[in-house]
């Protein structure tokens, strides 16, 4: 335990991706097993279950600690956790004390098999036995509170870099394939990372499959599109993810790998392996039911009308900001999901049936893909269909006229290789992203506070605002965009131009415009301003233009479209 | 004749004022006749007419604000005594920096000690704290919360010590502030064997020159400013002004890891505030265990509590069984020198 509060602590302060790497893999090299296969797990958010609840560190730590000392003790610390490891004493009546520090894997164990009462007596041992930082870390470890800066797919990044090391053939997409279908303390994985022993064998479970991944396309790739060479889709606004089905179970993936079947239990509870059964790539978007007469319809009606349920209603996309209430909830309520209903719009398959079809051209497995799919029933499922079109003018004006109507459903086109096979990560010359141009806007400059890591001397992060009357409203935050030469004369004139402060906050002379690129607006009654941005980013510092001349907010509502 | 305290020693908008001896004790505002407990800028101003205070904390103020920071100084050496106005003044150690001092009053037949900043941690750059029994103890709880804690300074240092061999190629900048923290972090190192020359920036130049007069041995310094090419400096550790660490200057060094040393970095929140990745607990203030050990020792009839969390450390003193009140006084910045 003493190793892994140690290795919490220093992680939580540290702002470099490199130090945090170096830390980690020094701690896998000098744990042991299945020590630091619970310590992967605890960081790596995996640990399935909570020791103990708030309210029993609170009920252990009354009566050890004067009240109004507490009280005054939290109101300055500002977190429950750390004052209590602070705070803690030993009482009276306490179970005995504990010969050593338990290890972590101990820790873990005890608690799971242990009931309510047996645990508060283990947690009072232990508090007793640690010194305040690794009670903070038993604490948030125990209360599933762990946030130390480390993402579960930087760990596995972490993981690769140190298997690399010991074994050259060891690659993060082994890591993520085999990642879902194993468990903690990762014995199997740490061994074969270690280079003793084999990657483990995932072939009779369900797993996320690595996927592949498309280049921007720039000017010169544009002028090589052919009807013939390539295949052209929409590129809808919604969220990546791989819908896996088999004898062996059913899930849905993010892009990354994480496993959200829990926020989905519209489809994944649907599914069963006797009428689907393989690997899918697809767009998970929002659903709106319209009346056929809508306008909206009228205007695209071969993109957006993805499924006629009857003669009446017809199913299309819903914005971003509908699936996104879907997004990151563990148990969705009935309610909300009939509120915002979901599906997944198909555009790949890896596995169909119990046959690999990576090793198919893209066209062969699109086949496949379509001839499974017109026998299929399941009404949250949809197919994306290719984009006719002659030549690469054409398409042009394809993506500038859908894009510019309706911002909601289409982020712009991908253009794929006929020829491609799948190949997990992002290989080149196959599938390319041709996204819409940004919208743009003027704003001011508000705020600004100083960056993280490598920036952290420069003011560039900040919040912009647009006119309401005579006032000016924020309306989003930006911090990237901008060349480094840029970012040096963003600093500058910050340090010249504040004029009051909020803690780590500078308020500045509203004066400088920039423009804003966005990938879509939202109406937002989270915002003041009334709208929410996706994506924004300076495009360009307007030096010259006067701060009145920025945009209002009336002006920003009529870009937000649907 | 016998007057109670409270009737000649109040607190107003320059300071606290002792009307018997006509003094204030660290003003905040230039006034006829200053008692200076010590040298932390908040502590010791310029301006003021008459000062009374321990030659060490006359020559900081006279480097920090050249010669004619006051009309005429008064120099009193530890437990020296003398009579001001209708009570005597003498100064006794009080362990926070070089020079530090409690005022020891004595007046209407009472005697009152000012504690100004102290701490009872070990600390080789300053004469340790004296406890002097007293009717009424002013105590300045700066980290007057039972969360905090200081831990001895090896242990933070050896801290800093095993980042620099686990990250051999990162140059190590520890803030620190520039009076006392400064040089007790030096010598900490000079203890732990560290032999290396220590770099530090230009405004910590002239006190680590003066504690060195006063019979420190701190070893190679080196100002950053002769240093040629900056990216030497991979792997070495920079001392800097907590200023300076997330400023202009520090952009010039190479692969930096930002370090903090102060009491204050013993919470999670106020680390992160500072952005120090190597947060070091090193504080020249007394932590909770030490304001109640040294009101314990002092046993005196009643507590006042100057600047900082008065409040906590007041009603822990009442359930004692102490008289205990908070003095507001006006002017110390809580994080100017922790
Ligand atoms: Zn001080
Ligand atoms: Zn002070």
């Amino acid at each position: 335990m003493q190793a892994f509060a140690n290795l919490v602590d220093k992680l939580y302060f540290i702002n470099s991706n490199n130090v945090k790497a170096t830390l980690l893999k020094e701690y896998l090299r000098t744990t042991p097993d299945p020590e630091r296969g619970w310590a992967v797990s605890a960081i790596a958010g995996t640990l399935d279950f909570q020791f103990f609840k708030r309210k029993m560190i609170k009920d252990l730590t009354i009566g050890r600690v004067d009240p109004v000392l507490f009280d005054l003790s939290y109101d300055y610390v500002g977190e429950m956790s750390e004052t209590v490891s602070h705070l803690w004493r030993e009482a009276e009546n306490d179970p005995p004390p504990l010969k050593q520090v338990p290890t972590l894997s101990n820790i873990i164990g005890t608690f799971k098999s242990g009931n309510q009462v047996q645990n508060a007596q283990f947690l009072t041992q232990l508090l007793n036995k640690l010194n305040a930082s690794q009670r903070w870390a038993l604490l948030k470890l125990g209360t599933k509170g762990l946030r130390i800066g480390v993402s579960a797919r930087f760990l596995k990044k972490v993981l690769a870099e140190y298997g690399k090391e010991n074994n050259p053939d060891v690659t993060l997409e082994d890591i993520e394939r085999v990642w879902h279908a194993i468990k903690p303390p990762y014995i199997e994985l740490l061994t074969w990372l270690d280079g003793n022993g084999e990657l483990p064998d995932v072939s009779d479970r369900v797993v996320f499959q690595p996927v592949m991944l498309a280049h921007p396309a720039d000017d010169g790739v544009l002028n090589t599109i052919l009807p013939d060479k390539f295949r052209a889709e929409w590129k809808f606004d919604g969220i990546r993810v791989q819908l896996s089905v088999s004898e062996n179970g059913r899930a849905l993936y993010s892009r990354t790998g994480d496993d959200i079947s829990y926020s989905f239990p519209d489809i994944v509870e649907n599914l069963n392996y006797q009428d689907i059964n393989g690997v899918f790539d697809g767009e998970l978007v929002a659903l709106e039911h319209l009346d056929c007469k809508d306008s909206k319809i009228e205007k695209n009606a071969d993109i957006f009308v993805i499924s006629k349920v009857n003669h009446t209603t017809s199913v299309t996309i819903g914005s971003f900001n509908n699936l996104q209430q879907r997004l990151n909830k563990k148990k969705p309520s009935k309610k909300l999901i009939s509120a915002y209903p979901v599906g997944i719009i198909l555009y790949d398959c890896l596995f169909l049936n119990g046959n690999d079809l990576r090793g198919m051209m893209l066209d062969q497995r699109m086949q496949q893909l379509s001839s499974w799919y017109t026998q299929q029933t399941f009404s949250f499922l949809f197919l994306s269909r290719g984009i006719a079109f002659e030549n690469l003018q054409e398409l042009s004006e394809i993506r500038s006229n859908v894009t510019r109507e309706n911002s909601h459903y289409v982020e712009g086109l991908m253009i794929k290789r006929r020829s491609s096979t799948y190949v997990a990560g992002r290989p080149k010359g196959y599938w390319y992203k041709w996204k819409r141009d940004p919208l743009l806007i003027d704003a001011v400059v508000m705020y600004a506070q100083r960056g993280h890591g490598i920036r952290s001397s420069f003011y560039s992060d900040f919040t912009f605002g647009c006119w309401h009357g005579q006032q000016l409203l924020p309306i989003c935050k930006a911090y990237s965009g901008f060349t480094d030469e840029e970012l040096k004369a963003l600093d500058k004139w910050v340090r010249n131009n504040t004029i009051g402060r909020f803690g780590p906050v500078k308020d500045v002379n509203k004066t400088l415009v920039c423009e804003i690129a966005f990938d879509s607006i939202h109406k937002s009654n989270r915002h003041k301003s009334g709208v929410a941005m996706r994506f924004p980013r300076v495009h360009r510092i307007r030096w010259d233009k006067p701060a009145e001349e920025a945009e209002t907010i009336t002006q920003l509502l009529q870009l937000v479209s649907g | 004749m016998k007057a109670h305290p409270q009737t000649w020693l109040r607190s107003d908008k320059n300071g606290l004022y002792c009307k018997p001896l006509a003094a204030y004790i660290d003003p905040v505002t230039p006034v006829q006749r200053a008692i200076i407990t010590h040298g932390h800028a908040d502590h010791a101003r310029p301006g003021h007419s008459e000062v009374y205070a321990t030659p060490q904390t006359l020559d900081i103020m006279r480097i920090r604000y050249g010669d004619d920071f006051c009309e005429r100084s008064v120099p009193m050496a530890y437990s020296e005594e003398k009579v001001l106005g209708e009570g005597t003044l003498r100064f006794a150690p009080a362990g926070h920096i070089l020079g530090s001092a409690q005022a020891v009053i004595e007046a209407c037949d009472y005697r009152v000690v000012v504690s100004g900043d102290y701490k009872r941690h070990f600390d080789p750059t300053c004469t340790a704290f004296d406890v002097v029994k007293c009717d009424v103890f002013i105590s300045e709880a700066t980290f007057g919360l039972p969360v905090f804690t200081h831990p001895p300074i090896e242990r933070e240092m050896q801290k800093l010590l095993d980042s620099l061999a686990l990250f051999p190629q990162r140059c190590h900048l520890v803030g620190v502030y520039a009076l006392g923290k400064c040089q007790r972090v030096i010598i900490a190192l000079r203890e732990l064997n560290y032999t290396k020359p220590i770099y530090i920036h230009g405004a910590l130049i002239n006190l680590c020159k003066y504690y060195e007069t006063q019979g420190m041995i701190l070893g190679e310094l080196i100002p950053v400013s002769s240093v040629e090419n900056t990216k030497t400096l991979a792997g070495e550790i920079v001392l800097a002004p907590p200023s300076a660490l997330n400023d202009r200057w520090s952009r010039k060094l190479p692969n930096v890891m930002t370090c903090m040393a102060s009491g204050w970095m013993q919470i999670r929140a106020r680390s992160k505030q500072r952005r120090a990745e190597l947060p070091l607990i090193i504080s020249d203030h007394a932590d909770w265990n030490e304001l109640i050990q040294t009101l314990q020792d002092i046993n005196p009839d009643e507590l006042w509590v100057t600047h900082g969390r008065e409040e906590a450390l007041v009603h822990f003193a009442k359930t004692l069984g102490f008289k205990a009140k908070a003095l507001s006084l006006v002017g110390y910045e809580e994080d100017a020198n922790s």
